[in-house]
């Protein structure tokens, strides 16, 4: 007789009945859940799992969607349903994919031990300085996981706690973040180098990996305003205080704000049908234009210049962001809880377009792709890491159901790729092959507001910037949108960071 | 001279000279094309466009296509192609998704013959036909592949690869109508250029994007594809099905891959990522490349050989700004770098050992490792498969046997499972270790541990109890030198409480006599050991490392302080040899076996261990009185452990290295560390000590070891009925929803452990089985086997 044992990653669960738990108690907290909403419908704004999409979209798709609920049972790192997952599932097929890698990524083996990789999520979820309600529960579910596995209580009391190693992590958390093409291979060097509080490739990596993946999760969570979890079950004496009193006053102060100040903008109040004709309308026109139409070079590079450019002024147009940073900052932040991860709660995102003094050469594309270059490197440090982050990003760039608003069949190849290379715009990446022009032909100035906002400043977004852009379209597609949004700042970020480490090796 | 003129011959008048040579470009270079007549190359990338001649001795700059004031994108190129035919035309791919046609032989300065700006996206390949003199053809990342007739102003057609990025497209070089095109998506497409509507042929090359084909300049069926999977192929297309024929596994995604002009197995391949060399493979040979060049810094982009008749010459652009002219007389050839021996053990500690057949007939002679009661059982030679590397020729393989009993290796074992490597004070770890060393009677590393703790710890904590086991024991792994002055079998099991008694009383009677003994002691040791291949300071290094190097020490201070207290040291054990034990049986080279220790502890006990305790304690105090820093002994117990690491006791460097940490680490230079740590680690896991070995991964500071335990350990399973892999569990198939492994008895899935029978293979729960065929004999699964359990 031989004995086999089943590989490690395998057996973790540890047997039928606690493999079995996660199901029955996400069973039992989703009746629950409902339950609740029943009983209190009468408050809006905050029901459900979004802030700016009504309850009963997202939870109609769910309830009838059992794959959701099998993939939520298999993968999701709280084992439950919480509402990112709700939100997300109006997307399954990408669902599956993002709980696929971010399990991977916190669960399955790696290079670092689990207590930091739910500490690199905790630290990231503050780096997005204003951070307020949003991300406390986040940071609770991280909090909780982190002391599961073994972290050290103490290091929760701020980042002057935690090991030089991990606070060295701090810098890149900050410049990936905010301003990824500062990343340069001298960062990199500074950790690996030898030394006590030296990092491995492979480690370095994976946290890099991480800290994309999270700081792309927080555009994704204040984009589609994801509601705060309100679970009284986690708790263990880290919970954040006062937290979802916080959050339902702030968030409805956020509207006031935005309510009052939005009213001088300049988008004119169009008719919504007409706005989503107008778009096919030019939808179609470029694409027939494609065929003969021919910018010359100069246009060309004029074109992403002046698109870098603009999305300077997309924001910064707006009276409530020209709030000075610091004032801005040292309103909110400091006072919140959040903020003892934060080292420099002043750092925040600068324009690529503004940096003035020191230019920096724009990101080609195609010098350093994603598929040839960002793969191979990942992969080699993270086995099959590259796989999943490959698949997901396949997944949303191809995601398409040919709809838009009311009409079918349409191929929205065009829209998704000018919203893809948008975020890359904003991040200095420029592709040889594409027609910024199209950009702006395509994106409205409120959605390129909603986008900047989502990408470069992910706690200011409001529900009316959500409201304010397409209103045709379905809720499910705005979601769409945001999953394009997040991926896009991810592999951006991916980029910068992976390419500095491929300079640090050769 | 010889080659040469063969190449003369096959070129038809036009010689082929030159040297490896290489020149540095203003800019990246993207790719690479050399002209029909083997004299010009062109170089292009995102910045750079031009063309040199390839001289005798250099590369000369001869025309710069980058005309113009204003850079533009369609300049910026990402592939480059220059005619067979005409040497006056040229194709370019760019960036921003067109395509250029050049003709050399426009007058003005501006060569740009046309431009089709059909792509909507990145071109990633442009291909000339073979012999005809118009036809063009290119793949985009846009998914299309477009035929041009360089006489019209559009495509003349378009192909759909119904699928994402086309990464590149390759004429048949036999068939006039058929090319290949290669996919991100993994599949290769075989189209006939007359039929536009779909592809002839389609399968899947590659897991993930495949970058690059080839096909065989001969061979009209062979296409050799690179992936992103690390992988060349070699696809046989003649059959019905496209057969894998070969495969090289290489060590980075494949970028290009060149099939060698004239050599029917040969391909030159470059990588993407991290790897900058070029590899010439023999597809036969997969595992070692047949030649390597690596002249560039950085990744190299682009490959061309340079006649199409001439398999010497390799031309090759780089990311790192230089286009390289390499002569396959220079490359490096990994094969003669390889370690052409083999060494592995098998289950039962049986060792094959394999090596070229010249090494082992000189090394026979002199017997290397036979003397340990280990002989070869076979010998055999065997002729390689005809291959074309040279030196190696045969090789011979000999297999040693283990006796059944000999050399148990359990001290080790038990060793590596006791010693207490971090966590507790030195001082702590140290008497524990000499502790658990002295347990298994391996006084000398005991004697060992307890010298460092007293060198390493402050003197104020040095109780004398542990001095006890000054004298040392040749451990099992002794050498023989060792055993032949200072082997005895003295006190290793008494308790250190009586011999501390008696000490008091003997002391002092014992250090009157230090001086003379000491001499005659030390005399008599160089006798012993001349003409040994060991520097005789080891010999009492080894002991009692530190010792020796104070002892010398102490003329130079003119015996000013404590005179005595350093020799008495040395002088006890040694002394003790002399008058209590028969020269004959000790001086045997075995270790000491029990039978041994046991016939001598009575006069160890009432003799040595009392002075040399006392002894040891002087010195010790000796030592810090006249204020030397332990920084002082590093070099000698880095001495120390590299004797210990040569004679094959790794475990007890690295575990010193471990216990010691910083104090010593920095005398030691990485590499030797790291392969102790190596090598300890892989003896700990032969012996399946895996939380042993692991934690030694965690304690080691060594960067390289520390990834060991960072990379993945996850093992893919594959179904037992489907045959595919289970992506997402490991006993329920995603494809044919069957539970991989069912427990015969209880009909559940077992997800622990799963135990099965080798005769019928059903099996179960550990448990399940284990009571089942306690009350029955038969395979629970009712198949009628008489399975057994042991």
């Amino acid at each position: 007789m031989l004995l086999f044992k089943w590989p490690l990653c395998k057996t973790f669960k540890n047997g039928p009945e606690v493999y079995l738990t996660p199901y029955t108690i996400l069973k039992l907290k989703y009746s629950k859940m409902n339950k609740d909403k029943r009983i209190r419908v009468s408050q809006p704004l905050t029901r459900g799992p979004s802030a700016f999409i009504p309850e009963k979209e997202v939870v109609q798709a769910n309830t009838v969607d059992e794959r959701t609920n099998f993939l939520v049972e298999e993968y999701s790192t709280s084992g439950r349903l919480d509402n990112i997952t709700q939100v997300m599932s109006l997307h399954t097929q990408y669902l599956e994919s993002f709980l696929r890698s971010q399990f991977y990524m916190l669960r399955m083996d790696g290079p670092l031990p689990l207590p930091h990789r739910h500490y690199i999520a905790i630290m990231v979820r503050c780096v997005h300085a204003a951070a307020r309600h949003q991300c406390s529960y986040l940071i609770n579910m991280h909090v909780d996981e982190f002391l599961k596995t073994g972290g050290i209580a103490e290091w929760l009391n701020g980042l002057e706690y935690v090991p030089q190693r991990l606070k060295n992590l701090n810098e890149i958390n900050k410049l990936l973040a905010h301003r990824p093409w500062l990343i340069t291979k001298e960062h990199i060097q500074k950790l690996v180098k030898t030394g006590e509080n030296n990092w491995s490739l492979p480690e370095l990596v994976h946290a890099v990996v991480l800290l994309a993946h999270y700081h792309a999760l927080a555009s994704f969570v204040f984009g589609s305003g994801i509601n705060p979890e309100r679970d009284p079950e986690i708790s263990n004496g880290f919970r954040l205080i006062s937290v979802n009193n916080f959050c339902v006053c702030d968030l409805a102060n956020d509207n006031n704000i935005e309510n009052a100040s939005l009213t001088g903008s300049n988008f004119g109040i169009v008719d919504s049908l007409s706005e989503l004709e107008a778009l096919m309308e030019r939808m179609k026109r470029l694409q027939e234009e494609r065929e003969d139409e021919e910018a010359s070079q100069e246009e060309m590079t004029t074109r992403f210049e002046k698109e870098k450019k603009e999305s300077l002024f997309v924001v910064s147009g707006d009276t409530f962001h020209s709030f000075p940073h610091s004032d801005f900052e040292d309103d909110m932040i400091i006072t919140s809880d959040v903020s003892r991860y934060i080292e420099d709660p002043g750092f925040g995102y600068e324009d690529f377009a503004r940096r003035g003094e020191e230019h920096l050469p724009t990101f080609r594309a195609q010098d350093y792709t994603w598929e040839n270059h960002g793969f191979s490197l990942v992969n080699r440090l993270y086995s099959d890491i590259g796989h999943l982050l490959d698949e997901k990003f396949r997944m949303v760039y191809n995601l398409t159901y040919n709809t838009m608003a009311t009409h079918e069949d349409v191929d929205t190849t065009m829209l998704r790729r000018a919203l893809f290379n948008y975020v890359h715009c904003m991040f200095g990446i420029r592709y040889d092959d594409y027609d910024y022009g199209e950009v702006n032909q395509l994106l409205e100035r409120s959605l390129k507001v909603y986008i900047k906002t989502v990408t470069c400043y992910p706690e200011r977004t409001t529900k009316r910037m959500y409201d304010s852009y397409w209103r045709q379209f379905k809720h499910s597609e705005k979601v769409h949108v945001n999953l394009l949004l997040m991926e896009a700042r991810m592999q951006a970020e991916l980029l910068y960071a992976l390419r500095a480490i491929t300079r640090h090796l050769t | 001279m010889e080659k040469m003129s063969r190449v003369t011959t096959a070129l038809g008048g036009s010689t082929l000279t030159g040297r490896t040579m290489h020149c540095h470009l203003d800019a990246p270079a993207n790719a690479i094309s050399v002209c029909r007549d083997a004299a010009q190359v062109v170089v292009a990338g995102r910045s750079i466009f031009k063309i040199y001649a390839i001289e005798e001795e250099q590369f000369v700059e001869k025309l710069n296509l980058r005309v113009g004031r204003k850079p533009s994108l369609n300049l910026s190129c990402a592939d480059v192609v220059w005619h067979q035919m005409d040497e006056n035309l040229l194709a370019t791919a760019a960036t921003n998704g067109v395509v250029v046609t050049w003709n050399l032989g426009r007058p003005s300065r501006n060569k740009q013959d046309q431009l089709f700006t059909e792509h909507k996206r990145t071109v990633n390949k442009v291909c000339f036909h073979p012999t005809e003199a118009h036809v063009l053809l290119s793949g985009s990342q846009d998914g299309f592949m477009k035929c041009f007739d360089l006489r019209r102003k559009d495509s003349v057609s378009t192909f759909s690869g119904q699928s994402e990025s086309v990464r590149d497209v390759q004429f048949s070089i036999r068939d006039y109508f058929t090319f290949a095109s290669t996919f991100e998506n993994g599949n290769v497409q075989l189209w006939d250029i007359r039929r536009p509507d779909r592809c002839e042929r389609m399968f899947t090359a590659h897991n993930g994007p495949v970058f690059c084909c080839d096909w065989h300049p001969e061979d009209r069926g062979w296409l050799a594809t690179g992936g992103r999977d690390k992988m060349v192929k070699v696809w046989d297309m003649t059959t019905h099905r496209a057969k894998e024929v070969h495969c090289v596994q290489t060590i980075a995604s494949v970028a290009r891959v060149k099939w060698r002009p004239e050599c029917r197995h040969h391909l030159a391949t470059c990588s993407m990522m991290v790897d900058h060399n070029i590899y010439v493979w023999d597809v036969r040979r997969p595992f070692v490349p047949a030649a390597m060049f690596e002249e560039h810094r950085d990744v190299t982009t682009g490959i061309a050989w340079r006649h199409p008749h001439d398999p010497s010459f390799l031309l090759s652009g780089s990311k790192d700004s230089t286009l390289c002219q390499h002569l396959f007389r220079d490359a490096s050839q990994p094969v003669e770098r390889a370690n052409p021996e083999g060494l592995c053990y098998g289950l039962f500690g049986d060792l094959a050992f394999a090596a070229k057949e010249s090494l082992v007939a000189t090394e026979s002679g002199r017997k290397p490792y036979t003397g340990d009661r280990r002989h070869p059982i076979f010998f055999k030679r065997k002729l390689d498969p005809a291959e074309p590397f040279s030196g190696l020729a045969s090789s011979a393989l000999s297999v040693f046997e283990m006796e059944p009993g000999s050399s148990s290796m359990s001290w080790f074992v038990d060793t590596a499972e006791r010693y207490a490597l971090a966590g507790r004070p030195l001082a702590e770890l140290c008497d524990h270790n000499a502790k658990v060393a002295r347990d298994l009677g391996r006084n000398q590393v005991a004697q060992t541990w307890t010298m460092l703790r007293i060198i390493y710890c402050s003197p104020g904590l040095v109780p004398t109890t542990n001095l006890n086991h000054s004298v040392g024991k040749g451990s099992s792994c002794g050498l023989p030198l060792m055993n032949s002055f200072n082997l005895k079998d003295m006190a290793p099991g008494l308790g250190s409480e009586t011999r501390l008694d008696r000490s008091k009383g003997d002391a002092r009677s014992d250090t009157v006599l230090l001086d003379s003994s000491a001499t005659l002691i030390t005399n008599e040791d160089n006798e012993e050991t001349e003409g040994s291949d060991v520097p005789a300071d080891y010999l009492l290094g080894d002991v009692e490392g530190e010792d020796d190097e104070l002892y010398l020490l102490d003329p130079e201070h003119a015996h000013s302080e404590e005179p005595d207290y350093v020799l008495p040291q040395e002088a006890f054990p040694l002394r003790h040899e002399i008058v209590d034990t028969p020269p004959g049986p000790e001086h045997l080279q075995d270790k000491a076996d029990s039978p041994h220790v046991s016939g001598n502890e009575a006069d160890a006990a009432s003799l040595v261990p009392v002075d040399s305790s006392f002894s040891l304690i002087s010195v010790s105090h000796a030592l810090y009185d006249s204020r030397l820093p332990p920084d002082f002994f590093s070099a000698l117990v880095c001495d120390m452990l590299r004797f210990y690491a040569e004679q094959g006791d790794v475990q007890m460097a690295v575990s010193v290295l471990i216990v010691l940490g910083e104090r010593v680490r920095k005398d030691i230079d990485e590499q030797t560390q790291e392969h102790w740590y190596t090598s300890y680690i892989d003896l700990l896991q032969r012996f399946c000590l895996w939380n042993v070995s692991n934690q030694v991964v965690k304690l080691s500071t060594s960067r390289a070891i520390s990834c060991l335990n960072q990379a993945s350990t996850t093992l893919h399973v594959n179904c037992s009925h489907c045959k595919r892999p289970m992506s997402s569990r490991g006993w329920v198939c995603d494809r044919c929803h069957h539970c991989a492994s069912m427990c015969a008895v209880c009909h559940h899935v077992v997800k622990g452990l799963f135990v099965w029978c080798q005769g019928c293979s059903h099996g179960g729960h550990l448990q399940h089985i284990m009571k089942w065929l306690e009350s029955s004999s038969h395979c629970p699964a009712g198949c009628g086997h008489l399975c057994e359990y042991s």
